[in-house]
């Protein structure tokens, strides 16, 4: 694109980012503060992981971009071709093709390879920021490895409700070291994150944080040994694939009750219901 | 079927964005408004989204006010957007306020002092009837001309204006300013740690919400913080900005900007062993914003409360509260995110609340199972 460097940042820019990627890959789980620069799309909207794209882009790169598991939703929509413009990549829906994928709130279904970087769109990076709003206190306990308070937190959940009522942003610990935003993926995608082999950066603009997970890194959610962690997923098949295994969204089909759950991955549920066609002929 | 109509992003924006752009023109049949109207005749609209912009180009901030049909936060955003991808060749010399051609100056606590009061261009004395001569196509001719000022027809306007608080500072009477050479911290290229420095503050401020500065200045006034503030002077005006090549090793003037300063004078500190001396607050903003660079110095001197050994436990006094929340752009885009799908979170918070409210359904006497 006229007027603009490849994927929009200039150079320099690129470096800082890509040092504090560096830095977040040798500290799993740590956040990494980074000078964040104002991007043409609002914070919120993932100006933290479209920093990070721009910064590990390059020309031979295949770019998937989804939220909520899916790419034709809009700001899907809109990322993707903000790097069509500014970076002339070739952009896929395909989660086996691509070489980065930007993701809000989702990990894919099709488990990621060694090949690829997972990029999350993080709005808040710091775990405890529920229970603790100062950023000056967080980054002691964080400093301390002081995760009482998330304990408690847990422990208050099971004391009334009977488990832990964290349905999404489920807390981790990386590596045995530091407790980590997973971002605000649901609860059933945070297995996915441990020891995959993909390397995942976690990029947050607005509160100007980097943080990654690399390669094959224990990711365990928070839990007690007599209340392990456990799933939560709605409990039908997918009304298109018939999948039972896969995240589902509950779409609302009238006023009257009716529902369907289809699966919020869209490229897996068309995957699948490829392969079946294929079957059938 | 439904489920279709959630699908088809790509022609939705393209539709939403045909649209903004009619809805932006208006009707038609009504002359098109142009950005040199904007930035002579919407000045103070102008100044507002230089400040939170952070980029002094009347231009530019009156084209983004164009493009975003006046939204101010929303040109703001533009211009912040735009500067980000400047280069920067140099950093200006300290500006020397003392030295402004000065457009209004007003002190509240000497009735006359060197340089004078000079009420400017304000809205203060107006009484606020509309005008509905505005309204008629009401030509340049209804505009008074310009008569030339005391210092004009002198033909000697003073070359340096000095500032009230350095008089009092001269005295004794007022705190001074630790002073250095070190280069000032700068939160568009590294982000922000606490304890955060006034340089720093000061930076966040100037750059910060007009509307979050005031509101806080306010709950300083009634209780939460209070300071006892004077306005010791209120100056707006033009400076000249200078900067100093190192190949060639002296300054020069690449232009001039417009600026409001407005220094409070606080009550005292002190001690058995220290006098008494009064504190400031200061607020400095691109363009004419009395009310930003009021509500500016009436926040830093909270900010300050700390240092001066003041008891800190009100809002406007927690530095930390304060510079996370008086970025507009940072904040309506995290308010304003919450229109972005989130139907997975809320997915998975249904299934959770489902599940909690089954088991109390089938465990209607024992409630909620007590951790072993």
């Amino acid at each position: 694109m006229n007027g603009y460097n490849f994927a929009y940042l200039d150079e320099p820019t690129k470096r800082m980012i890509r040092r504090a990627i560096l830095k977040a890959v040798a500290i799993p789980g740590h956040q990494v503060p980074f000078g964040a620069r104002e991007m043409p799309l609002p914070y919120g909207w993932g100006t933290g992981g479209i920093q990070v794209t721009a910064a590990i882009l390059g020309a031979d790169d295949v770019l998937k971009v989804i939220d909520q598991g899916a790419d034709d939703t809009t700001n899907a929509v809109s990322i993707r071709r903000f790097f069509s413009h500014v970076a002339g990549v070739e952009t896929t829906t395909r989660t086996r093709d691509a070489t980065v994928i930007q993701t809000r709130h989702r990990i894919p279904e099709t488990p990621l390879t060694g090949d690829q970087i997972l990029v999350y769109q993080v709005p808040l990076p710091e775990p405890l920021a529920k229970l603790e709003p100062s950023r000056a206190e967080t980054k002691q306990m964080h400093a301390l490895a002081d995760y009482g308070l998330m304990h408690v937190k847990l422990y208050e959940d099971i004391a009334r409700f009977g488990h832990v009522t964290i349905s999404y942003d489920y807390p981790v610990m990386v590596n045995g070291r530091y407790l980590m935003s997973p971002s605000p993926i649901p609860a059933f995608d945070t297995l996915k994150m441990n020891r995959m082999p993909a390397l995942q950066l976690f990029g947050a603009g607005r509160e100007k944080r980097i943080y990654a997970v690399p390669p094959y890194t224990t990711v365990r959610p928070l839990d007690f040994d007599d209340h392990p962690f456990s799933l939560t997923r709605a409990p039908h098949a997918c009304a298109l694939c018939g999948a039972t295994n896969s995240y589902l969204d509950e779409v609302v089909t009238d006023d009257r009750g009716s529902r369907m759950f289809v699966c919020s991955d869209t490229d897996y549920c068309a995957d699948r219901r490829g392969e079946m066609e294929g079957d059938a002929s | 079927m439904a489920y279709v109509a959630v699908k088809g992003g790509e022609r939705a924006i393209d539709a939403a964005h045909d649209w903004l752009a009619r809805t932006r023109r208006g009707e038609t049949a009504v002359p098109e408004i142009k950005t040199d109207q904007i930035a002579e005749q919407l000045g103070r609209a102008v100044d507002r989204v230089m400040a939170e912009g952070s980029c002094y180009d009347r231009d530019l901030a009156a084209l983004a006010i164009k493009q975003a049909q006046g939204d101010l936060i929303e040109a703001a955003f533009l211009l912040r957007a735009y500067r980000t991808t400047l280069p920067r060749f140099a950093s200006s010399r300290p500006v020397e306020t003392s030295a402004m051609l000065i457009h209004r100056r007003i002190s509240a606590i000497y009735k006359d002092l060197p340089g004078g009061q000079v009420l400017g261009p304000t809205y203060d004395y107006t009484h606020r009837l509309l005008d509905f001569a505005l309204a008629a196509d009401a030509d340049s001719a209804m505009v008074p001309a310009a008569v030339p000022s005391s210092t004009e027809a002198d033909q000697s306007p003073p070359a340096v204006t000095p500032r009230v608080l350095d008089m009092l500072q001269a005295e004794g009477l007022m705190g001074a300013e630790p002073q250095s050479d070190a280069v000032p911290g700068d939160i568009t290229r590294e982000p922000m740690s606490f304890p955060a420095g006034r340089d720093i503050r000061l930076q966040a401020l100037a750059r910060g919400d007009e509307g979050f500065l005031l509101a806080l200045g306010y709950s300083t006034q009634r209780g939460y913080g209070n300071s006892h503030p004077f306005v010791g002077e209120l100056r707006m005006g033009d400076v000249s900005i200078e900067i100093e090549p190192p190949e060639l090793g002296f300054a020069i003037d690449i232009g001039r900007i417009t600026l409001t300063e407005c220094e409070m004078v606080n009550q005292f500190g002190g001690s058995k062993t220290e006098p008494p001396q009064f504190t400031r607050g200061y607020g400095l903003c691109f363009g004419h914003g009395e009310r930003k660079a009021m509500g500016m110095a009436l926040v830093d001197r909270a900010m300050r409360a700390e240092e001066l050994g003041e008891d800190a436990d009100a809002p406007a006094q927690d530095i930390e509260f304060v510079l996370y929340h008086s970025d507009n752009i940072e904040a309506t885009g995290f308010v304003e995110h919450l229109k972005l799908p989130h139907y997975v979170d809320f997915q998975s918070e249904l299934e959770t609340i489902r599940q909690i409210r089954r088991r109390a359904e089938t465990k209607p006497d024992t409630g909620a199972g007590e951790p072993q």
